[in-house]
């Protein structure tokens, strides 16, 4: 079966990702998969105030989802945090704190700020892969990179990478999952929609190929930053 | 360590080099790019130095001022991103996130570069709401020329999406732009030391003794004024730092 736009229930859309694209900014990177464009910048480890939240044992992790109010296909988006962003903030937060080794910055923070200029389903996953870059890019210790893709059904499919057309159809459902690339291990997994069990099973293995491949385009990113 | 950078600083200035090998009254190397955001009606990005900002344009379709019921209108909005300088904080707009907008917003409403009226769907009921955003990427200095320039490179770019009847299908762009009767942009001169430059970067900038915006017209008309920073003005100052700016906003619109 060919997808609405022609690709292969394997086949992610076309990711461009590069590091090192905002020069004030510690780590930073940009992650283009179809039209969905994510920039992320690290800032950090740096001090934390105020003072009561800091933690004498370890640093923490900050991390910030925010869409430009034109990057939406509706009306402009009202500036600012809404429940949806701070949700995702959360989630993204969580997916890449498996990785990070924190207890080297005590009392410390390390800023995450993700930025969309354009969105096109995926969004949360595309800045998690930006996310991944910029840390790397800013020397933070990570055990590893993350990666991220939603998977899902889309006309009783199991399929990678979903557009926001597919996601839009009726009876679609839409998982996004983190991996961490060496491990293979899971550090997001959201879904909505209605599944059998054995259906959630496939889409994983979707996703853990599909990471490997973004996986290989993240190392790229920063290996071309730094010409290896 | 402070003074000692601002005194190295002045010094510089005083010889007419910077530290990138500038003269002061040169811009760093500016791009503009079109089409950043396909979801937007109009958008792009500028590039002054590593200084980057994108502006992007919706439209809304909302109800008319009661004072002014056949007059559609625009609204500036700055986001200074903490993702673009390690001093911005998120939350609401700082003051100087509401300056920068409003000094954008100025030069584009006094300049009469839109026709409010022809933004009027049906008098009294529905108007064209143009919602023009300044997103700021990196900030390494002179955020005010980059947004003026962005801003006026996005409405150049801009299409309005179809209307059906009651509703904007925003997945389909007509092939009616905005027509602009005036091309405002500004360019904002510093003073500092006693002399004057443009384009400061991020340290340049800290040292400021005073700064004057001048929007102005293609054919040199000023068309908005705002003097900042702590320090005063003279008469003189204004006079030589209008002349300047206005000339600097000629030379910007080969890149446009």
């Amino acid at each position: 079966m060919k997808r609405p736009d022609g690709r292969n229930v394997d086949e992610l859309r076309k990711i461009e990702a590069k590091a090192g694209i905002i020069k004030r900014a510690d780590g930073s990177a940009s992650f283009k998969i179809g039209n969905t464009i994510a920039y992320a910048a690290v800032y950090g480890p740096r001090n934390l105030y105020p003072r009561f939240l800091q933690n004498p044992e370890k640093g923490i992790l900050r991390c910030n989802y925010n869409m430009m109010p034109f990057s939406g296909s509706g009306e402009r988006i009202r500036p600012g945090s809404s429940r949806r962003s701070k949700e995702i903030s959360l989630v993204t937060e969580k997916a890449l704190l498996p990785v990070i080794n924190l207890g080297e910055f005590p009392n410390s923070v390390i800023d995450i700020f993700i930025e969309f200029p354009q969105t096109d389903a995926g969004s949360r996953c595309a800045g998690i892969c930006a996310a991944s870059i910029a840390l790397a890019e800013a020397g933070v210790p990570m055990k590893e990179l993350v990666a991220a893709v939603a998977v899902g059904i889309v006309n009783g499919e199991v399929v990678v990478d979903l557009s926001k057309e597919e996601e839009d159809m009726d009876g679609a459902v839409d998982i996004p999952i983190a991996i961490t690339t060496k491990s293979n291990n899971i550090s997001l997994l959201q879904m909505d929609g209605m599944i059998k069990q054995e259906d959630i099973k496939k889409a994983i293995e979707l996703g853990k190929k599909a990471s490997q491949k973004i996986f290989e385009l993240q190392k790229k990113a920063i290996k071309d930053k730094y010409n290896v | 360590m402070y003074n000692n950078l601002k005194q190295h600083i002045i010094n510089c200035i005083n010889q007419n080099i910077r530290f990138d090998g500038r003269k002061n009254d040169e811009h760093r190397k500016i791009t503009i790019e079109y089409d950043i955001s396909k979801n937007a009606e109009g958008s792009a990005r500028v590039k002054i130095g590593n200084t980057e900002v994108i502006v992007g344009i919706k439209t809304e379709v909302g109800s008319p001022y009661p004072d002014t019921p056949d007059e559609g209108t625009i609204m500036v909005g700055a986001e200074l991103y903490p993702l673009s300088n390690p001093d911005f904080e998120g939350g609401p707009p700082s003051t100087q996130a509401v300056e920068l907008a409003r000094v954008i917003d100025r030069g584009i409403r006094e300049s009469k570069a839109i026709d409010f009226k022809k933004l009027c769907i049906k008098e009294g009921e529905k108007v064209w709401l143009l919602l023009i955003d300044i997103c700021v990427i990196n900030d390494e200095g002179n955020l005010f020329d980059a947004s003026s320039l962005a801003a006026l490179a996005a409405l150049k770019n801009m299409h309005f999406p179809e209307i059906d009847g009651e509703n904007i299908d925003y997945k389909k762009k007509s092939k009616q732009g905005l027509k602009l009767n005036e091309e405002p942009l500004s360019v904002t001169v510093h003073k500092i030391g006693g002399n004057y430059i443009i384009d400061p970067s991020n340290e340049e900038e800290e040292f400021i003794d005073a700064r004057l915006t001048a929007a102005a017209t293609a054919d040199g008309t000023i068309c908005a004024l705002q003097k900042g920073g702590d320090d005063v003005l003279t008469e003189e100052d204004v006079d030589n730092m209008i002349t300047l700016a206005v000339k600097k906003t000629k030379e910007l619109r080969k890149y446009l």
